[in-house]
């Protein structure tokens, strides 16, 4: 291996300290939040709430780390939405007319994953921009789902399918159960293979990367991929907790993700962040939205939140990284 | 300066044939297959449609040719829609109505160009934002119900005609004409081709890129206050999810327009072309019965192929 390679796959070693310090804010954040939660309302700290939290931001990682992938190669995909719902609405479909759960999970997995591809081709392949490629999907995807379901809801799933969203083990949902799963092997993934570092490389220095001979093209297909795939997860994980599936459940998921991969602290310029930090993200957003719930501010206030949010997410990382230059 | 932006500036003629051949496509498929999609009062009623987008489309192109993008604008819309019926069922006045309207639009404009300018915040994902905050204001303000009972005055707007055409066209080309003006012949619009091409430029003649492109924003969200009259008018009422996706259409109407995301240069008329072009497809696709969600997702596709093609045309 030259010189360039190495250096464009090891980890960006003078952003280490400067992530666990992230990190270690971000982590400070949560405690504080969560201690200004539990003095305004003592229902906070209920056994049931924080279990309610936990499963909120399951939710809301499966759909963030793969996006968070994305956001490392300094891409965006702003179709995850639009992907849960169209996934959600034809894994329903086809437990509803072949009664096999297991075979709806995997075309939700899969369709999910075609989606995800396709979106990997038009950026490559096509060079289109990744935000107007995905914004493109997402509507695409939006008139695919209502056309499919013609304004049809689908509902009752064996019970069997429906404990994967909604079921406990040891006292535990067990989206929080997929969700350590997951974090771990995204994290694993990220920072101790091969293409996980290839992802970073690309991101940090695109053209370094393609020098430094990383299939730029095969590991951005797969990224993309990864990030359907996570949607097509998150869509069987709604459909078995809602119990039904309508065209429209996707819409108010994608800022939310994008919000939670943000405040993780993965960068929009790609090549800085981390999967655990997405979960962190996750967990500061839903304990934000769970909060203004338990004290009654009305849910007609979250995208407004989410959106200022979303903003000061990217202004802080900004503020930071031009400090650390 | 306004030699170098012509000089860096579109050549329309290379441009024509694109968003022509596609408008004039579309024209003979659904003059073919649509039954009564060829008739003087159908094709009226699709210009009519195509105002309220027009208004949002021109100041789209100018964004577009700054490389930047407003994701906010369908629900900016919304919103300035939701601020004239309020303000006009309060008040009674139609032009308080638009005053309050243009206001709240202008004022998002300009956290959006703020945003982008001062903050260096990538205007996707800024006006993304945004987009969050004024879909946020807009179920506030109307806590999720449609405001009803708005005065003759604004209705009007949609429903009358001067010297037999219907007012919206009338103000959609007056709006065209100002929009022509300010990026052609005045110095402002040189400083927008130069925005996209040539930031340095402007920064050696001692000008301020950052307030320019405040104001190109700002110009986006009063826009989008004017066309919230419009679409108050035209549902007789203000709802909290009227102008979502709008913003879409606007893209999707420059994209076609053969305006470039990447190369900072952009063609007003194409812009127009592409606007009655995407009104044609909704039209058409009405006409033969396909439902609303089909005729998103073919806009959705007209995006993405334009924006093949222009990549295509960038390489070549």
């Amino acid at each position: 291996m030259t010189d360039i390679t190495k250096e464009a796959l090891s980890p960006p070693r003078s952003f280490l300290s400067q992530d666990a310090i992230q990190l270690f804010y971000r982590l400070l954040a949560v405690l504080l939040i969560c201690a200004v939660l539990a003095v305004l309302n003592e229902s906070f700290l209920s056994l049931g709430n924080i279990l309610n939290v936990l499963r909120q931001a399951s939710l809301t990682f499966f759909i963030a780390s793969g996006l968070t992938l994305v956001v490392l190669t300094a891409g965006l995909d702003l179709s995850v939405g639009a992907n849960v719902a169209l996934s959600a609405c034809i894994a329903g479909t086809v437990i509803h007319t072949t009664g096999s759960a297991t075979l709806g999970i995997l075309t939700g997995l899969a369709c999910g994953g075609i989606v995800g591809l396709l979106n990997g081709i038009m950026v490559t392949a096509l060079r289109i921009p990744s935000f107007i490629a995905t914004y493109g999907m997402l509507w695409v995807l939006n008139g695919l789902t209502y056309w499919y379901m013609a304004g049809e809801t689908l509902h009752g799933f064996p019970a069997g399918f429906r404990q994967i969203g909604s079921g406990y083990l040891f006292g535990l949902p067990i989206p929080v159960y997929l969700l350590l799963v997951f974090l771990g092997i995204g994290t694993l993934f990220a920072q101790r293979t091969i293409w996980g570092q290839e992802i970073y490389a690309i991101g940090a220095n695109p053209v370094a990367a393609r020098l430094s001979g990383i299939p730029v093209t095969r590991r951005l297909l797969l990224v993309y991929a990864v990030s359907g795939t996570m949607a097509g997860l998150a869509s069987i994980i709604f459909l078995s907790r809602l119990n039904s599936a309508e065209a429209d459940i996707g819409e108010s998921l994608t800022l939310p993700a994008i919000a939670a991969v943000l405040i993780g602290g993965t960068s929009l310029f790609g090549g800085v962040g981390t999967v655990f930090g997405t979960f962190i993200g996750a967990l500061i957003l839903t304990l934000v939205l769970n909060g203004m719930n338990l004290l009654s501010v009305s849910a007609n206030w979250q995208p407004l939140v989410t959106g200022i949010i979303v903003i000061l997410a990217v202004w802080l990382d900004m503020k930071t990284r031009r400090r650390a230059q | 300066m306004r030699e170098a932006a012509v000089v860096s500036g579109p050549n329309p003629l290379q441009r024509i044939p694109g968003v022509a051949i596609v408008l004039g496509a579309l024209i003979m498929l659904f003059g073919a297959i649509a039954p009564g999609f060829l008739t003087p009062a159908n094709l009226s009623n699709v210009l009519v449609q195509s105002t309220i987008l027009t208004m949002l489309a021109l100041p789209m192109t100018l964004i577009i040719m700054t490389e930047g993008l407003d994701l906010s604008m369908g629900a900016v819309l919304t919103l300035t829609s939701l601020c004239v019926a309020i303000v006009s069922l309060a008040t009674k006045s139609m032009l308080l109505g638009l005053g309050a309207g243009v206001l709240v639009g202008a004022a998002f404009g300009a956290v959006n160009g703020w945003l982008v300018a001062i903050l260096g915040i990538p205007p996707f994902v800024a006006t993304l934002g945004t987009l969050g905050m004024a879909q946020g204001l807009s179920l506030i303000v109307s806590d999720g119900q449609s405001v009803v009972g708005i005065p003759h005055s604004v209705r009007d707007i949609y429903s009358a005609t001067l010297l037999g055409i219907p007012l919206p066209i009338v103000l959609a080309f007056v709006t065209y004409a100002v929009f022509h003006g300010l990026l052609y012949h005045t110095r402002f619009g040189g400083y927008v081709f130069a925005l996209g091409g040539n930031r340095e430029a402007l920064r050696y003649a001692g000008l301020s890129p950052n307030r320019l492109l405040i104001a190109v924003y700002a110009l986006g969200g009063t826009m989008a206050g004017v066309a919230g009259l419009l679409m108050t008018a035209r549902m007789n009422s203000g709802h909290p999810t009227a102008g979502l996706g709008l913003e879409f259409d606007a893209i999707a109407a420059v994209a076609v327009g053969g305006t470039s995301f990447e190369r900072g240069n952009g063609w007003l008329l194409g812009t127009l072309l592409g606007v009655i072009a995407v009104g044609v497809l909704r039209n058409g696709l009405n006409l033969i019965s396909l439902p609303s969600s089909v005729q998103v997702a073919s806009v959705g596709v007209l995006v993405i192929v334009a924006l093949f093609l222009d990549g295509l045309r960038s390489r070549s």
